[in-house]
């Protein structure tokens, strides 16, 4: 199978379907031809950690427990993503489809989905849409219901467990690991959470077969996915775009001409200087992304752009485990001062050891992930961040 | 300050008394009155029986649970990357002028309270707001005022 | 069972063990913090990372259950370089004034900075950054957040040992701390003051409050007697803070020590507990005899001890309809506290304005306690300072005393003698036993009917005791008893506490009589005894407390001559009008949230 090799577009996710026609075809499928399906498409999560979604199934389907959730993640905090909320305002009918494939997939009676408290104003609609959704499958007799919670403000709620506890009325701290999700999510009971995008592209792959679903993208990355295009670019917006272009070919679509750097993935992202767009692949051989793509041109300071990172990071930790609570401020204090002169520019070196630390040491994929956009904006642009 | 009265009595009706109610009862007083009072988070440990602390420890966790006076509409303005980089500062400094308040302030009428938060989703559109739930994108100085005209006659 | 490797050594550990206790079994160290044998595990301060052969990241030795096979390395270049930098991390939150620091020598941040971070610093202080404040409201504790490193031991113990939360975590990010309710001073929340923070505090963000300059003051202060009164608890636990093994009992070297200390009388708490017997179980025969003979429908039951500050704050706040339900004595501490400034000038004919009564707990909300207004019946305050354990182990320290090398002696006369009944008041179950003991004899003329006087029962570590008690062969006065059963239980730590609190609440209680303590294991837990503690050390303890009573000669409260004495010279009988003016309390329904 031929790899992709270019920029294309493709319309799957916003594609209007026929919800009953798709979810009577899972509901004749038994739950292992659900799960088998899912794996051979190679659909990996579309929030952005990527883990095979059909795997996440396999394992939450194997668990004994009868009582399991299928929790829908709807706190899209990544800073530069917000095609969820697009999604969810556009087909929040598929996203509930998804979510009944996935309840037969896993045995599950019960869906939820957190909705992060900036999307409040979708409420009422998407409860008008869960009614419909709701009348559906009754009418098709199939036993499964959603309810919704919702965030208040705190970006680490898009973390898995802190999703679950910020669900079960507590401050959203991650869990430790193991136990997974799997074993033992929402009201600790087997869960399996799965991302809006993610949904609605299993809606996708029942509906056209995984053979036709993974003739796109790449071998590390299949299908497709909606990027939030921002920044400096012409054209911002929403995109669904096939898995396994170049930054380049992606900056050739959505530049300005004068594109210095991409931040692929949000402020927990990587940072691609222009030199590397031509060898970057985005996916997940390359870059992994969310969604987010956010473009700069020579006219910005990457040294701000770090430092609204460091800030944010600063402030959105959960504050439990040491080297994310105290790193994020120690690299956000860092840089003010090497930009100050306050201290010697060479104090660079600690932090980005610091960061590495942060990587393998913090107790979940926030802490771990300060340390992508610090490494690559410092290595790649320290000039900016001295100066 | 407000007395919170029976609304946590209606919002236990409404969510249950278990500790997953504790939630979406904090964002019913907060729809409702902008802010949570002591008064309203020792009621709500009354209703749930757990303690205050733990009441305050989760809400203070939440940036929209605020436990600070707020005013009737709490403007939040994005300040994450792309609208910092696409005119957040000229909306501040607009709606400061507007309202003679700072940023993390509320009018002396309690009718505003001017926050920074972060990305709230509108990168596309930036800079954007939030009056409360609602987003306003895509915004300028003359457009963010005549946003917040709107409210001050609502 | 298990098996993995750790540094190349095989060993096998029981499924759903963490790494950290299969490392134990080898004997091989790995440094913690937030960990605590009391607590839930936490995984939070990340410095008992360690090396899984093949996982992307470090794990967290203290949070990760063992798996077959694993592959862990505690010493790598990968594990150092993390190590150091998460020590130095906490060092730049943490307000590093150690040379001054009440907790030096005793911080585990100090030991860990010692062992990983010295030299120097790496990263910049962050302390500066943030507006803190000391809040010295409680008299019992300080609470110092330019020293706190977040761990939530001290969150998890107010939670899952004391069922209280009066502090929890607040905010997140840089701004995340441990809170009271909207940070409200510790004064003015639901806190019980038991210390069981304080003692688990592994810097000096939570420590006592400190009276150990007033009392020396007092002490030079010609004018003054200072009278100090010792709790059963400390004497077998002061031992830790000067170089003992936990469990050994250093009863007479400390009198000795309390001498030399230059207090003018070492008395003992003893027998102000042999006191409280004689009260309290008056007390609860009295309350059965309105109830069974006299069908007074106001009586209720349980009858609870009240020997606890920690718990009575706890009832006060959480339960306070039942109050009535305490019994009306006060401490062994107060009791003492309104006799010395009695009863003891007047036998010592000194002018009680004159005397300073300290007391030595093993306790902090025993401070607490000696401040409420209710306690001044002798017309002063009763009691003027309480110390620590740890407090009095500091002046032991400060006065060059040779401990190891002191002759045991015997406290002073007047309220020095004690039985063993009132030694073990210091663990949980102990005033049971010792009220049955008294009790039982009063009512049947007849020893308890327990192999040596040991009410076995009621001893131990379980977290709710239940025993029922026979009560046969009464003499003439109380047959209305005759055959009864008089149903007990004992609660240590106010979860368990809590646990029967419920019950009664809901109508649910069989018993009688409760005894109930604040902390794990009763007084020889408690929060101002020496740091640090775990179920090993208060089992220590405890072990030591029954081998003093062991070898009392009395060991019945009601056999404590100076105790004959005070009823004869003073009191006249128990439950006389002036015990009551004196000895006994009213409480104070206070806030639930």
């Amino acid at each position: 199978m031929e790899n992709n090799t270019g920029l294309n577009k493709v319309d799957l996710i916003f594609e209007k379907i026929d919800p009953k026609e798709v979810l009577t075809k899972a509901f004749e499928m038994t739950n292992e031809q659900i799960i088998q399906e899912v794996l051979e498409s190679g659909l990996k999560g579309r929030g952005g950690a990527g883990f095979p979604t059909g795997l996440k199934w396999k394992y939450t389907a194997s668990e004994k427990d009868p009582d399991k959730y299928i929790v829908c993640n709807a706190d899209e905090g990544e800073p530069g993503t917000f095609k969820d909320r697009e999604i969810l305002d556009r087909v929040s009918y598929k996203v509930y489809g998804g979510m009944a494939i996935a309840s037969k997939a896993i045995g599950a009676k019960n869906g939820i989905v957190y909705l992060r408290g900036e999307y409040r104003f979708l409420l009422p609609q998407l409860m008008r849409e869960l009614e419909l959704f709701h009348k559906m499958i009754d009418e098709i007799g199939y036993d499964f219901r959603i309810r919704y919670y919702m965030g208040s403000g705190a970006y680490i709620c898009g973390e898995e467990s802190a999703l679950f506890e910020s669900i079960q009325g507590d401050r959203g701290e991650p869990r430790n690991k193991p136990p997974y999700p799997t074993t033992s999510g929402v009201f600790y009971k087997p869960t399996s959470i799965n991302n809006v995008e993610t949904l609605v592209t299993v809606m996708e792959i029942i509906k056209h077969g995984a053979k036709t679903y993974n003739q796109l993208g790449t071998k590390d990355s299949r299908g497709s996915k909606v990027f939030s295009v921002s920044g400096d670019t012409p054209t911002p917006g929403i995109f669904e775009l096939e898995l396994g272009m170049t930054v380049q070919q992606f900056v050739n679509e959505f530049g300005d001409g004068d594109t210095k750097a991409v931040q692929v993935g949000g402020a927990s992202g990587f940072c691609v200087p222009r030199k590397k767009f031509n060898e970057t692949i985005i996916g997940f051989e390359g870059v992994p992304t969310g969604g987010s793509m956010k473009l700069f041109n020579s006219s910005r300071s990457m040294y701000n752009v770090l430092h609204n990172y460091l800030d944010f990071f600063a402030e959105e930790s959960c504050g439990q485990c040491t080297p994310c609570r105290v790193g994020c401020q120690q690299l956000l204090k860092g840089v003010q001062n090497v930009k100050k002169g306050d201290v010697k520019s060479t104090y660079l070196n600690e932090l980005v050891k610091l960061a590495e630390t942060m990587k393998v040491a913090s107790k979940c994929g926030l802490g771990q992930s300060v340390g992508n956009a610090f490494r690559t904006i410092v290595e790649n642009f320290r000039e900016e961040i001295i100066y | 300050m407000y007395q919170v009265g029976n609304l946590v009595k209606e919002l236990t009706e409404k969510h249950g008394r278990l500790r997953e109610s504790l939630m979406p009862i904090l964002q019913g007083i907060v729809e409702r009155h902008s802010y949570l009072t002591d008064e309203a988070m020792v009621e709500v440990a009354k209703e749930l029986d757990i303690s205050a602390a733990e009441v305050y420890g989760t809400a203070s966790f939440y940036t929209f649970l605020d436990t600070k006076v707020r005013g009737k509409y709490v403007i939040r303005i994005c300040k994450t990357i792309t609208c910092s980089m696409k005119g957040k500062g000229e909306i501040i400094e607009t709606i400061e002028d507007m309202l003679k308040i700072k940023v993390g302030e509320t009018t002396s009428d309690r009718m505003f309270s001017l926050l920074e938060t972060n990305c709230i989703g509108w990168c596309h559109k930036a800079p954007a707001i939030l009056i409360n739930d609602l987003p306003y994108t895509e915004l300028s100085p003359e457009k963010v005022v005549e946003i917040i005209k709107g409210y001050m006659h609502k | 069972m298990i098996n993995l490797t750790i540094n190349d050594q095989k060993t096998s550990v029981p499924a759903g063990s963490t790494v950290l206790d299969a490392a134990k079994k080898l004997n091989i160290n790995i440094p913690t913090l937030c960990n605590h044998p009391d607590l839930c595990i936490a995984g939070n301060c990340r410095v008992c990372l360690v090396e899984q052969k093949g996982a992307r990241t470090l794990i967290a030795a203290c949070a990760m259950p063992v798996a077959e096979g694993m592959d862990i390395h505690t010493n790598t270049l990968k594990v150092r370089n993390a190590r150091k930098h998460v020590v130095e991390l906490l060092l730049s939150e943490h307000r590093s004034d150690c040379t001054k620091c009440y907790k030096n020598q005793k911080c585990e941040l100090q030991s860990l900075a010692n062992e990983f971070a010295f030299g120097d610093t790496i990263f910049l202080d962050l302390v500066e950054d943030h507006p803190y404040e000391i809040d010295r409201s409680s008299p019992s504790f300080m609470k110092d957040d330019s020293k706190c490193i977040r761990c939530q031991r001290c969150v998890r113990t107010c939670s899952e040992l004391q069922y209280i939360s009066a502090i929890a975590v607040a905010n997140k990010g840089a701004h995340q701390k441990i809170s009271s309710f909207h940070d409200r001073p510790m004064s003015h929340v639901v806190c019980t003051n038991c210390g069981q923070c304080v003692n688990r505090c592994p810097t000096g963000a939570l420590v006592e409050k400190t009276y150990i300059d007033q009392v020396w003051d007092a002490i030079y202060d010609p004018e003054k007697h200072v009278v100090v009164q010792t709790a059963p608890a400390v004497r077998v636990a002061l031992g830790e803070d000067l170089g003992y093994d936990p469990g050994e009992r250093v009863t007479g070297k400390m009198v000795t020590a309390l001498r030399q200390l230059g207090f003018n009388s070492v008395l003992d708490t003893d027998f102000s507990a042999d006191l409280t017997i004689m009260e309290e179980g008056t007390e609860l025969l009295t309350r059965l005899k309105k109830a069974l003979v006299d069908g007074d429908k106001k009586i209720s039951f349980p009858m609870f001890t009240s020997c606890s500050p920690g718990w009575i704050k706890f009832i006060e706040h959480k339960y306070p309809e039942f109050l009535p339900n305490l019994s009306t004595c006060k401490s062994p501490q107060q009791m003492f506290g309104a006799l010395a400034k009695t009863y003891y000038a007047q036998k010592r004919k000194i002018d009680p304005s004159k005397i300073v009564s300290v007391s030595v707990m093993p306790c902090t909300a025993k401070k607490y306690e000696a401040d409420r207004p209710e306690m001044r019946d002798s017309g002063y305050k009763d009691i003027d300072y309480v110390l620590t354990t740890r407090e009095l182990a500091v002046m032991i320290k400060q006065a060059g005393i040779n401990f190891r090398n002191l002759e045991p002696s015997h406290y002073d006369s007047i309220m020095g003698d004690s039985t063993g009944a009132a030694v073990i008041f210091g663990a949980t179950g102990g005033v049971m036993e010792a009220a049955l003991r008294t009790a039982y004899e009063i009512v049947t003329g007849r020893e308890v009917p327990f192999n040596n006087l040991n009410i076995t029962p009621v001893r131990g570590m379980e977290g709710v005791k239940e025993v029922t008690i026979k009560i046969e062969g009464c003499t003439d006065d109380w047959k209305f008893l005759e055959g009864a059963e008089l149903k007990t239980a004992i609660a240590h730590g106010l979860t368990n506490a809590n646990k029967i609190m419920r019950l009664v609440r809901q109508g649910k209680s069989p018993y009688h009589f409760v005894e109930i303590m604040a902390c794990p294991g009763g007084c020889i837990g408690g929060g101002g005894q020496p740091i640090p503690t775990s179920m090993e050390i208060r089992k220590n303890r405890m072990k030591a407390i029954y081998s003093e009573d062991e070898h009392m000669i009395l060991r019945k409260s009601h056999e404590n001559p100076d105790v004959i004495a005070i009823y004869k010279d003073f009191l006249g009988k128990p439950n006389s009008h002036k015990a009551h003016e004196l000895l006994h309390t009213h409480y104070v329904e206070r806030e639930q949230y």
